[in-house]
């Protein structure tokens, strides 16, 4: 399938207006989702910056219908949901095409409080798509650490940088072996149209992670969230790929990356307009720290094309 | 209609089935678990045309059957104990919510220490989450709750919770009389929400809400909490007219005439405690059961009204209210009857924890006792 941006729907599904900072993330990707799923889905939401954005009630951001559930919740909720609209449809209570059922939920709500239901929805195949906009932290709170927050991050709980891995919970999901599982990025909004399009075309369970770089919690300049999704694909930091039925593909340019058809953008160039890791550029320790990460880029980017070529 | 021998747990399931609940998730828990099994052998036969969640934890149960209850289906799950006190958080959600959600709980005491028996510390303890509570005290109450709970949580948009013993009705053969389809169908006919989380309805549920426009929400549950006493009364009554069935509204009263010892109680002790109340009358003491059906909303006016003049209540808990010296009921009852301007006399004992056995004899004993504490 080929989409060209100019062919995205006009309607808009996040209104103006909304509570969300400036150049955030998670607005930007759910304008580019919303436009892929049209207006038969409904939402649901865990706490989350996204919540924070929708205003206070009545007002509201978002004009898909939108369950605002607990934290832990996610998983079980929309799996629950999607559950009953089978039955009513059956039962003919509800007549038409059943709407698409997606959480919108960030790192948190899927990483660490919300992991267990997510992970228990997957294993039952629920016909649903899991979003998570990744930023890396617990952003909505004043940026705290999760349990996806990279190595040396400073977060206001990692005070003097994250001293341990974050975890790889794409790939956690792509061994729950569900009908499709895929990561993307908000400089490549093609690829994540795309991929919408595709997990909405299937039935079961389907996870997209999505990086959503978090200008006051990284600590760079408000204009540059879609520079710096770009700067961590070429860098190495986030990859993109997909996944149906356990079966990997690394997709571009992460695949020409991993083939050495494209040179990798040194991690320095990733992280040095980025507030959070300061601290390692101003270290005397600099070289050895930023030669770790590259390490630490280069072992993510040989972990999961060795993975592709598995299976 | 047709009598059977069977247990609580199976009478609960038979119930649900004749209720045609559209969704159920559930997670075992012992005593609860062959509700599970039955719904998901109903519902895998076809005898129950709906589906089963079979989900990881109680609280994501709660979570999955709020978010189906949101787009209106008729949804039920079952749990106990632990079970129960891992939902709390999603129990506060799915009252605010204002869910039409119908749950039974099989009373088991809560750790620590571990037990599997019955008291009713798991129930009592989510008495401030908004959920109308409901006690049984046979198998045959048991099944007619379950109509009657949803008829009152779709009539008002507030969760029901029915609760009944552990082990004592849960798993004990009791012979109750099965209602025929066509007389369910009547008096709960197919749920027709008002609105649905769903596209041709539109608008978002849960926001963040200012002060200003939460507390209205808040008092409005606690003021339809108040209004679904006299729709269980109604309803209950509704229901006996069409089957023969009842069991009490608020209260079922045993030996009223000429009470002046009121022994107060629920769930199946309170049914053993017409035991004790034959006992105490053998013995010339003018005593009177009183069994609560309804513990959520709390029957206070009623209460108050079975009370005549100077009456002595005896209060029978089976938890603990913890730094208050008693349990739950006997703190309700002494704050509802305060306003009372005669010399009604309250005195109350925690017994039963952990599937204590509480058999008649025993239970006119602690009246005795009571009585003495009251001279």
């Amino acid at each position: 399938m080929s989409v060209k941006i100019k062919d995205f729907s006009d309607v808009e599904y996040v209104l103006p207006g909304s509570a969300a900072c400036a150049g955030c993330p998670s607005t930007i990707a759910l304008r580019i989702v919303g436009k892929a799923l049209g207006e038969n889905a409904i939402m649901l939401m865990t706490p989350s910056c996204a919540v924070a954005s929708i205003g206070l009630l009545p007002k509201s951001c978002y004009s898909l219908p939108t369950l605002n559930i607990c934290f832990a919740s996610a998983g079980a909720s929309a799996g629950g949901l999607s559950l009953a609209l089978d039955a009513l449809y059956e039962k003919g209570r509800l007549k038409g095409e059943k709407p698409t059922v997606f959480n919108w939920v960030g790192d948190g709500g899927t990483y660490d409080i919300g992991l267990q239901g997510i992970s228990a929805a997957a294993e039952r195949n629920d016909d649903f798509i899991h979003f998570c906009y990744n930023n890396e932290a617990y952003s909505n709170t004043g940026v705290q650490r999760s349990g996806a927050t990279p190595l040396h991050a400073i977060t206001t709980t990692t005070p003097l940088g994250k001293e341990v891995h974050r975890k790889n919970v794409p790939l956690l999901m792509l061994e729950h072996r569900i009908p499709y599982v895929a990561t993307a990025s908000l400089a490549y909004p093609m690829d994540l149209y795309r991929k919408v399009a595709k997990a909405k075309s299937i039935k079961g369970f389907k996870y997209i992670e999505i990086h959503a770089p978090c200008y006051p919690g990284w600590k760079f300049a408000s204009s540059d969230t879609v520079k710096m999704s770009r700067l961590a694909v070429k860098s190495g930091a986030w990859l993109l790929w997909e996944g149906e039925y356990g079966r990997l593909t690394l997709n571009n340019p992460t695949s020409l990356l991993a083939k050495g058809k494209m040179e990798l953008l040194p991690v320095e160039e990733y992280i040095k307009s980025q507030g959070r890791y300061a601290h390692l550029m101003k270290s005397p320790d600099k070289k050895s720290y930023l030669a770790e990460l590259e390490e630490e880029v280069k072992r993510g980017l040989k972990f999961m094309a060795g993975r592709a070529e598995l299976i | 209609m047709k009598k059977i021998l069977d247990t609580g747990n199976a009478a609960c399931a038979l119930a649900v089935k004749a209720a045609k609940v559209d969704m159920v998730a559930a997670y075992p828990i012992t005593p609860q678990t062959s509700v599970a099994e039955k719904l998901a052998a109903y519902i895998g036969s076809g005898e129950l045309q709906a589906k089963y969640l079979p989900v990881e934890s109680e609280h994501s149960v709660m979570s999955a059957v709020a978010a189906a209850a949101a787009v209106g289906a008729r949804v039920f799950t079952a749990t106990s104990s632990q079970g129960l006190l891992y939902m709390h958080e999603i129990l506060h959600y799915a009252a605010g919510g204002r869910l039409s959600i119908v749950m039974a709980n099989v009373n088991r005491a809560v750790c620590a220490p571990w037990c599997l028996y019955v008291d009713h510390q798991d129930g009592v303890s989510q008495r401030d989450t908004g959920w109308i509570q409901l006690y049984a005290a046979s198998n045959q109450e048991i099944y007619d709750s379950i109509f009657l709970a949803y008829k009152v949580a779709e009539a008002i948009n507030i969760p029901v919770m029915v609760n009944y013993d552990g082990f004592l009705l849960s798993h004990s053969m009791m012979p109750f009389e099965i209602v025929d389809q066509e007389i369910i169908d009547e008096f709960l006919p197919v749920f027709q929400p008002d609105w649905r989380l769903h596209p041709d309805w539109g608008g978002t549920f849960g926001n963040v809400t200012p002060s200003d426009e939460y507390a209205p929400f808040r008092n409005r549950l606690a003021d339809d909490m108040i209004k679904a006493g006299e729709l269980i009364k109604n309803y209950a009554r509704e229901y006996k007219e069409l089957t023969g069935h009842w069991h009490g509204d608020l209260f079922d009263v045993y030996r009223p005439e000429g009470g002046e010892y009121f022994l107060l109680s629920m769930g199946s002790m309170a049914a053993e405690m017409e035991l004790a109340v034959d006992i105490l009358r053998k013995e010339g003491i003018p005593a009177t059961g009183l069994r609560l059906r309804v513990f959520r909303p709390f029957p206070g006016a009623e209460l108050s009204r079975l009370l005549p003049p100077d009456a002595k209540l005896l209060v029978f808990d089976r938890n603990h209210a913890f730094g208050t010296g008693g349990g739950v009921l006997l703190s309700e009852a002494k704050s509802v009857l305060f306003d009372r301007k005669d010399q009604v006399k309250i005195t109350g004992q925690v017994m039963g924890l952990g599937g204590e056995d509480l058999p008649g004899d025993y239970l006119a004993q602690k009246a005795r006792e009571m009585m003495e504490v009251l001279k």
